[in-house]
């Protein structure tokens, strides 16, 4: 067999599976899976659609060692559904995050999990098939995001998949202490085609790709401060950002808090004259803004991490 | 009178050229020196052209010269009618609109691609009369016999004065078209982007061209040769691995031509990975016969290749070619030129391989691109996809295939190209592509064709490479092992399941048929991380970032 | 939605020692496949939930295929299948055996 792990380091995570994701970010081996498929827990209620379920209803769990540290980790299947939060798929992730938090409380959870939980979105938002179950499914996240983070567990978002972390997806990257994301990543929580329904072609032009990509895609997002750092689109690209983020992660308290609220007002009256992401670019003082599109990720991070807006201690 | 010694009057011998006096003189009016307003397009070509001429407004499946095109479609059809249009391409509504005016009645063509559906109405609606569909060289060679334009119009990037033009990498079919007009007393009208005062490189020489006109917009050409990576799936992956393992190092395949497909695509992003592993850099893929396909930049910048000769150009790699001069064939401004003309028959006989896929197969190995209700014509896969006949200088590969052929006990000693089919079972929509009979011949009957369209001739094709296997029909001795044969690789079609399994074991015992686990491919490593770049942009970042990707490939 | 069971027996076990395996995902034009050893060493099941009905015989070829082919002995396999070509089904089966296969 020609398996070679230096062809599947640099394999794109853009377009790789959950569980070829999570082979290539964890330390070989290491990753024990909650809930596996054998155990087909699955949704209850896509046959009702016509529609095929997943062993693991998209959403694989489990625990395993990044550069020799235990992480609890989740991670949506993009492709199944559109990594959208079902009734199933939803309760994993909340149940992953609610043991972090007991465990790292000192509750009633097993105090042996790590203090770390890892996020690997790629979801559209809510399953609209499973409306309201989804909809609960994205607020309790959230909360037990938040609970974690208070109990001292940092939350790491990974974004770099197909589907993007729109809707509750994007509202969960938002909760996390740090986000990860690749040029192709996308964060948000209207999708572009939402925006052109609601608001017109002139607002959002969503078949643009180079204009949708360019405003929500991860360059624009490392920029601006909407995520921490910047991964090439490889398993090794997101495995180092990982490594590095987990070990600058800001506590969960008034002062981060109040960081992020200056964070966003100051961005907002800095940046929302803007029409576009280059005129972005332009603003926060960027050389030649129109080359940041093809620039490598060398260069690319070379500039995001010398400017203030990208790089702060809220969040 | 003036006569000879047999009677014959001396302006016999010049009719052609006093018409063409008589051209100029009328299509002078609305220019000066060779310059034509655009505004007077029409009235420049109502003036220069006869009820009845062969016209060649030059395209392909690549450049067009859509400004005149439309000028023409402009004209009054009481003055310009019953054309006899031979071109390469008819790819352009305005195309298709000059038959519907009656401007046009009679067609002799190459390729239609996405107008192949209109084409195959105005057949059917009898406002067109075909003559035939040729591939590229076969209609550039009858220019040049008994179908030479009366007017050619072609385009370019740019002009000068005297009407010298310059192509830059799209010279494509131009210096045949004009060469074969221009030298027959015909008149040649030019498109271009820009006139300027001195050009970068001289294409075609300014006597060989009477009017000019800018057009408004530049020029379209299709980017008809970018295969997203992307797009690349898993089936696609097993068969190039098959092909490069199966037939590539088998033969020592060194100079070939690759069609436009994905499967076609999936080898050349396979060849700075899988085929590197196999230790095959250097022994197979050095000289090609190739547009610019920018899914071979892997490659390129790996060291594989070391020369391309091209049929035309592709959009966003100018500036790659240009910074790989050793590669590409460039002219002393730097820029490439290309020449459909010469690399046909570089495709021809210069070549030991030809690959491409196909929509159908039948039995006998005949394969076709056309569905129903589609005339996409040929271009030039054909020339590529076949056997030269006239080919005399010996190749280890052609001995090879030549060998297999005769047994191994040949009275005298032939080579065979090697014409490879590569296909998947079923396409997208679950059609598959084995059938007992081909669509084309149901369209031919129905459109009273004289000739059934087909692309590649099944005595031609040497192997056929699907993910269910592959059959080399060079060792089959009888119509039964080759249908059998064909059987065998057909997956779970109609025709696949309906294979005789014993046959199918013992031709698989004689490697007739080969499948992927005798060519010991791990099913674990038919994955698109085995891809060099999984995407356009890793195209780009591969380049250099000198290859500049048209919008429609960028999601960046 | 269609289900289909398709039972045959297998001229041995499938080697190697894993118990489990999964492979490929439910989206378009995929399916995932699910592998357990947990049947006796000839027996071989397969489940099938797909969304293109009217493709019984299709994937009764395949399987009969697969099962000829690597007699995965002790295998069920289980599949969810939105709506794949039979050349991708069966190359998701191949990579399941060789996946159990593996140490």
């Amino acid at each position: 067999m020609m398996e070679d792990t230096a062809t599947r380091a640099q394999a794109s995570w853009f377009q790789a599976t959950a569980r070829q994701r999570i082979d290539g970010l964890l330390d070989p081996g290491s990753f024990t899976e909650f809930l596996g498929p054998a155990e087909r827990v699955q949704s209850p209620h896509l046959a009702l659609f016509d529609l095929p379920a997943a062993f693991d209803d998209g959403v694989v769990i489990g625990r395993g060692t990044l550069d020799g540290k235990g992480v609890l980790l989740a991670a949506q299947e993009g492709q199944f559904m559109g990594g959208t939060f079902g009734e199933v798929s939803g309760a994993k992730i909340v149940g992953l995050l609610r043991a972090a938090r007991d465990a790292a409380g000192g509750g009633n959870g097993k105090d042996d999990l790590p203090r770390a939980v890892l996020l690997l979105l790629d979801s559209g938002g809510v399953r609209l098939q499973e409306a309201n179950a989804g909809e609960l499914a994205v607020a309790e996240v959230m909360r037990a995001v938040v609970e974690a983070r208070s109990n001292g567990v940092a939350v790491v978002a990974l974004v770099g998949g197909k589907s993007g972390a729109f809707g509750g997806a994007g509202l969960t990257a938002a909760t996390c202490s740090r986000i990860v994301v690749s040029e192709e990543g996308r964060i948000g929580v209207s999708g572009p085609e939402v925006i052109e329904t609601n608001k017109g072609v002139e607002e959002f032009d969503a078949a643009n790709k180079a204009l949708v990509w360019s405003v929500v895609g991860g360059k624009n997002r490392r920029l601006i401060g909407g995520a921490d750092a910047f991964a090439a689109d490889t398993m090794s690209g997101f495995r180092e950002a990982a490594i590095a983020v987990l070990g600058k992660v800001p506590p969960f308290d008034l002062k981060t808090l109040k960081a992020e609220q200056a964070r966003l007002a100051g961005r907002h009256s800095k940046l929302g004259g803007c029409d576009d992401a280059v005129g972005m670019w332009k603003v926060l003082g960027i050389k030649n803004p129109p080359a940041v599109r093809d620039m490598d990720e060398d260069a690319f991070t070379g500039i995001a991490d010398r400017l203030k807006e990208a790089n702060h201690d809220a969040r | 009178m003036d006569t000879n010694q047999h009677g014959v009057p001396a302006t016999a011998w010049r009719k052609e050229k006093d018409a063409r006096g008589e051209r100029l003189e009328a299509g002078g009016k609305f220019a000066r020196g060779k310059m034509v307003k655009p505004g007077d397009a029409t009235a420049l070509l109502e003036a220069i052209i006869r009820p009845g001429d062969r016209l060649c407004m030059e395209g392909d499946n690549q450049k067009q010269a859509d400004f005149l095109a439309g000028a023409l479609a402009q004209a009054d059809p009481k003055t310009v009618h019953d054309l006899h249009i031979v071109q390469s391409g008819i790819v352009l509504p305005e195309h298709l609109d000059l038959f519907e005016k009656g401007i046009a009645t009679k067609l002799d063509y190459s390729y239609s691609g996405t107008q192949g559906g209109a084409v195959a109405r105005a057949l059917n609606s009898g406002k067109v009369q075909l003559g035939a569909i040729h591939t590229y060289i076969e209609l550039f060679a009858r220019y040049f016999v008994d179908l030479t334009p009366h007017v050619a119009l072609t385009v370019a990037r740019a002009a000068d004065r005297e009407g010298n033009l310059y192509m830059g990498p799209n010279t494509e079919d131009s210096p045949a078209v004009v060469e074969a007009t221009a030298f027959k007393q015909g008149i040649v009208v030019a498109q271009v982007n820009e006139v300027v005062d001195k050009l970068p490189r001289v294409d075609v020489p300014g006597d060989r061209i009477d009017f000019v006109v800018q057009s408004p917009k530049p020029f379209y050409v299709e980017p008809l040769f970018t295969r997203d990576p992307a797009q690349v799936t898993e089936t696609m992956i097993l068969t190039a691995m098959m092909a490069i393992k199966g037939i590539y190092a088998e033969y020592g395949v060194k100079r070939l031509n690759h069609g436009i497909g994905f499967n076609t695509a999936a080898i050349e992003l396979l060849l700075p990975t899988y085929a590197d592993k196999l230790g095959l850099k250097g022994s197979i893929c050095t000289h090609w016969a190739l547009n610019p396909h920018p899914t071979l930049i892997p490659a390129i910048e790996s060291g594989w290749v070391e020369q391309i000769h091209s049929f035309g150009s592709e959009v966003g790699m100018d500036e790659y070619m240009r910074a790989r001069p050793d590669i590409y064939f460039n002219g002393r401004d730097g820029s490439m030129g290309s020449n459909r003309m010469y690399c046909q028959v570089a495709g021809l006989y210069a070549t030991d391989l030809f690959i491409g896929s196909t929509l159908q197969i039948d039995l006998q190995g005949n394969s076709s691109t056309i569905t129903q209700d589609r005339i996409a014509g040929f271009g030039g896969a054909p020339n590529m996809g076949c056997d030269a006949h006239g080919r005399r200088h010996p190749s280890d590969p052609w001995l090879k295939a030549g060998r297999e052929a005769s047994d191994g006990h040949p009275a005298l000693v032939r080579g065979r190209k090697l014409v490879v089919q590569i296909i998947e079972t079923f396409s997208e929509k679950m059609v598959p592509t084995f059938v007992e009979k081909l669509d084309s011949l149901n369209l031919a009957e129905k459109l009273k064709l004289e000739l059934a369209p087909v692309m590649i001739y099944g005595d031609d094709v040497t192997h056929i490479v699907s993910e269910d296997g592959i059959a080399n029909l060079l060792l089959c001795r009888t119509a039964e092992e080759r249908e059998q044969a064909i059987r065998g690789i057909a997956g779970f079609t109609e025709v696949g399941r309906g294979r005789d399994r014993k046959m199918v074991e013992r031709l698989r015992e004689r490697k007739v048929i080969r499948r992927p686990e005798d060519l010991g491919i791990n099913p674990l490593d038919v994955h698109r991380s085995m891809l060099a770049a999984q995407s356009v942009k890793d195209l780009m970042r591969w380049s250099g970032n000198l290859y500049d990707p048209p919008a429609k490939f960028r999601n960046w | 939605m269609e289900t289909l069971k398709i039972k045959h027996t297998a001229k041995s076990r499938l080697a190697g020692k894993k118990d489990q395996a999964i492979i490929g995902v439910v989206a378009s034009g995929n399916l995932e496949v699910l592998l357990e050893r947990v049947l006796p060493d000839t027996r071989c099941e397969v489940d099938i939930a797909t969304t293109a009905e009217g493709f019984d015989d299709t994937w009764k070829a395949v399987v009969a295929d697969f099962v000829e082919r690597r007699s995965p002995g002790g295998l069920r396999i289980s599949i969810n299948d939105g709506g794949a070509r039979p050349d991708t089904v069966y190359l998701r089966l191949m990579q399941g055996a060789a996946l159990m296969e593996a140490e």
